[in-house]
């Protein structure tokens, strides 16, 4: 078992014959993940890494009616584009790993991918790896290995570091979800523990977040209200970080109180959340609830 | 950053409320009051009459080809917060004032900028003083839009002390703000008749302005109430600047002008790169905002004071990584260089190349350098860099210790 991505993921990489889209086909085929199409438009016809490329979504599912779950190495002006096809040529998860998304744009696709029921992950995200059965990310594999441990990240490098930490301490993963860096982004923690709650693999969360935003508190409410009942693990980037460059007074408001490292911390650790003052403090807390 | 907290942040829990996520990593572009008024104008918003004077111009002579007549309001043209406070709004009562103010306000630096232009606008008497705003909810993934009675003073101020005077509703991106939405929000503030109509016309062209530019905010505060009609006295939008593209004519660079960067910060900014200067003496360079972040934190975790924050982000080549070693070189308050380096989408050989790349165009090294490179084509990394004579740690905790020892 694992959250969104099995064994049963096939996949379709849009925006396979860049440079990153190719790299990153290569390496998620050595990891084993089962890709069936590709799709560049004006490049159907093409092979990448073995891998069909089609022109539109629509032929590459037609073709190979199995894909279930996209990812997106398309540059920011097309790839809301880019996920408008993938919701509509009905795939159930999509991974943009693209950033510099307009912010406005992201609002749109991520609203409409809802009211289909495609699940989004990111944008500007690293993607969801099921260590030991696929990766649909750019996240390198050898970091990660199965286990009882989810993961969930506002930040890409950052959980590379956490999961080689606990990889190095015997502790392996269930599967490790990077949301995207984003100010909206399509799946939120609140949303990613429902799935991890109900995965009975997952035996304790690691959480990685970041100054701003207040999506930790709300995952702390989540916990406190007592509908995540597993046990947590965070840890908050940005502690040293100076006061930052302001986002408007408006914007302050919906955020009042919050978005502080010291708000989220208190309100993480008030819902009974061990939170680590460095990242490498992690497995050794993980250790002490699993 | 304040030098008596290990955690400087800890210090300024009102500033740090502010941060969004990616303020230290993308800047947003703030439009000067007489664009942002423009966009309205445009939509068919009635703005206050005015003109624009630039230095060395006849304040006097533009103003009165413009038709006005004092009693004028000379407004320094700056992108700083908090402009009235510091003395960057004043009122002209004679045509000798509306010169005197303008002499002054284009020879006074604003939170250390001084006006390229000033803005000349006929006074409007009234007496009531509306807020109103659009935002983007992070949270609800949807524009809301905020307004209040209670105008003129800061927003902070009246959420604090009149909490439940600011109305919020959601809007739905796809379908955009209704009519009728704004009349209910214009109900809530306590209008009618007339100006309720004038308030709806208002709020639909505010979000027009806001959808059409990609703003993150698009502000008027105070919006006046003058007989049944609202006019902004002040306007304010901020731009994504990941939109930038679609809005050419607003690209031009005016980082500098905001007020909000350091010398170092436009340098590097110029250069494409995203820094943010710091007090410490260790250089820093992360790729990803949370690893960048992290390393500054473990830094400090371990005695040493970061001097900055450089985040190469994600894939960066060969050629932003020289850009960016080079720039730290240069950098005087970077004593020594902490480069910690865990690659997904980055590769850990072009990061090596950038690291040499850098050092055959200086000579040598000027200052001592400390790299940790971990993830993706890290081993090839390492092998260009031990080539090159450059030693590279796979332990961040072992590097954090060499380059606060060093």
């Amino acid at each position: 078992m694992a959250v969104l991505l099995d064994e049963n993921a096939r996949v379709i990489v849009q925006g396979i014959t860049g440079r990153e889209g190719s790299f990153h086909t290569k390496l998620m085929l050595e990891y084993g993940t089962k890709i069936v199409a590709g799709v560049t438009p004006g490049k159907g016809g093409m092979e990448v890494h073995g891998v069909p490329v089609y022109d539109t979504m629509k032929e590459a599912v037609e073709a190979h009616p199995e894909a279930n779950t996209s990812i997106i190495f398309v540059p920011a002006r097309f790839a809301p584009d880019a996920v408008y096809e993938a919701v509509d040529a009905g795939m159930k998860l999509v991974v943009v790993i693209t950033e510099h998304i307009p912010v406005h744009e992201t609002m749109k696709f991520v609203n409409y991918a809802k009211q289909k029921g495609t699940v989004i992950i990111g944008p500007n995200c690293p993607g969801i790896i099921t260590p030991g059965v696929a990766k649909v990310g750019i996240m390198p594999g050898s970091t990660f290995t199965p286990g009882p441990v989810g993961i969930v990240s506002r930040s890409g490098t950052l959980t590379y570091e956490i999961g080689y930490a606990l990889t190095k301490a015997g502790i392996g993963q269930s599967t490790v979800i990077g949301i995207g860096g984003d100010p909206i982004v399509g799946l939120t923690f609140t949303e990613v523990m429902e799935y991890f709650e109900k995965d009975p693999q997952t035996k304790a969360l690691v959480l990685i977040g970041e100054i701003g935003g207040d999506m930790e508190e709300r995952a702390a409410k989540m916990i406190e209200e007592g509908k995540f009942t597993k046990p947590v693990v965070a840890f908050i980037a940005g502690r040293t970080a100076p006061p930052g460059k302001r986002m408007g007074h408006a914007g302050a408001i919906i955020m009042m109180g919050t978005g502080t490292y010291q708000g989220k911390v208190e309100a993480l650790r008030k819902a009974g959340v061990k939170v680590a003052e460095t990242p490498f403090q992690i497995p050794d807390l993980v250790k002490e609830v699993l | 950053m304040s030098s008596q907290s290990k955690n400087p942040a800890n210090n300024h829990p009102l500033l740090f409320r502010y941060v969004s996520h990616y303020t230290s990593v993308r800047g947003t572009l703030k439009l000067f009051e007489y664009e942002a008024k423009k966009i309205l104008a445009d939509k068919g918003v009635k703005i206050p009459r005015g003109v624009l004077v630039a230095k060395g111009e006849d304040p006097i002579a533009k103003a009165k080809e413009a038709g006005l007549e004092p009693p004028v309001v000379v407004k320094a043209q700056v992108l700083v917060a908090g402009r009235g406070k510091a003395g960057g709004i004043k009122m002209a009562k004679t045509w000798e004032e509306v010169a005197k103010y303008a002499e002054e306000l284009f020879n006074k630096p604003i939170k250390g900028i001084v006006p390229k232009l000033l803005l000349i606008e006929e006074a409007i008497p009234h007496e009531v003083e509306l807020y109103a705003a659009i935002v983007i909810d992070r949270s609800a993934r949807k524009p809301v839009i905020l307004a209040s009675q209670y105008g003129g003073m800061d927003i902070e101020e009246i959420s604090k002390e009149k909490p439940e005077s600011i109305i919020r509703q959601h809007v739905d991106p796809f379908i955009g703000l209704k009519g009728y939405q704004a009349r209910l929000i214009g109900k809530k503030i306590g209008l009618k008749g007339k100006a309720l109509a004038s308030f709806s016309k208002f709020l639909t062209a505010l979000y027009e302005a806001f959808t059409e530019y990609d703003a993150e905010l698009a502000e008027s505060n105070p919006l006046a109430l003058v007989g049944d009609e609202v006019i902004p006295l002040d306007a304010r939008m901020i731009v994504d600047d990941n939109a930038l593209y679609r809005h050419p004519e607003l690209a031009k660079e005016r980082f500098e002008e905001s007020g909000e960067y350091t010398e170092w910060e436009i340098k590097a900014r110029k250069m494409g790169l995203a820094f943010v200067e710091l007090d410490g003496d260790v250089g820093i360079i992360g790729n990803g905002a949370g690893l960048t972040m992290t390393t500054m934190d473990l830094v400090y975790e371990y005695g040493g004071k970061p001097a900055n924050f450089l985040d190469i982000g994600g894939g960066a080549s060969a050629e932003l990584v020289k850009t960016a070693v080079s720039f730290l070189m240069e950098y005087p308050k970077a004593k020594k260089v902490f480069i910690n380096i865990f690659g997904g989408i980055t590769r850990g050989d072009e990061v090596a190349r950038g690291i040499v790349k850098a050092l055959q165009e200086l000579g040598q090294l000027p200052k001592p350098i400390v790299i940790r490179l971990a993830g993706t084509k890290a081993e090839e990394g390492r092998k260009i860099l031990e080539e090159a004579g450059i030693e590279a740690y796979t332990d961040p905790i072992e590097a954090v210790k060499r380059v606060i020892e060093l």
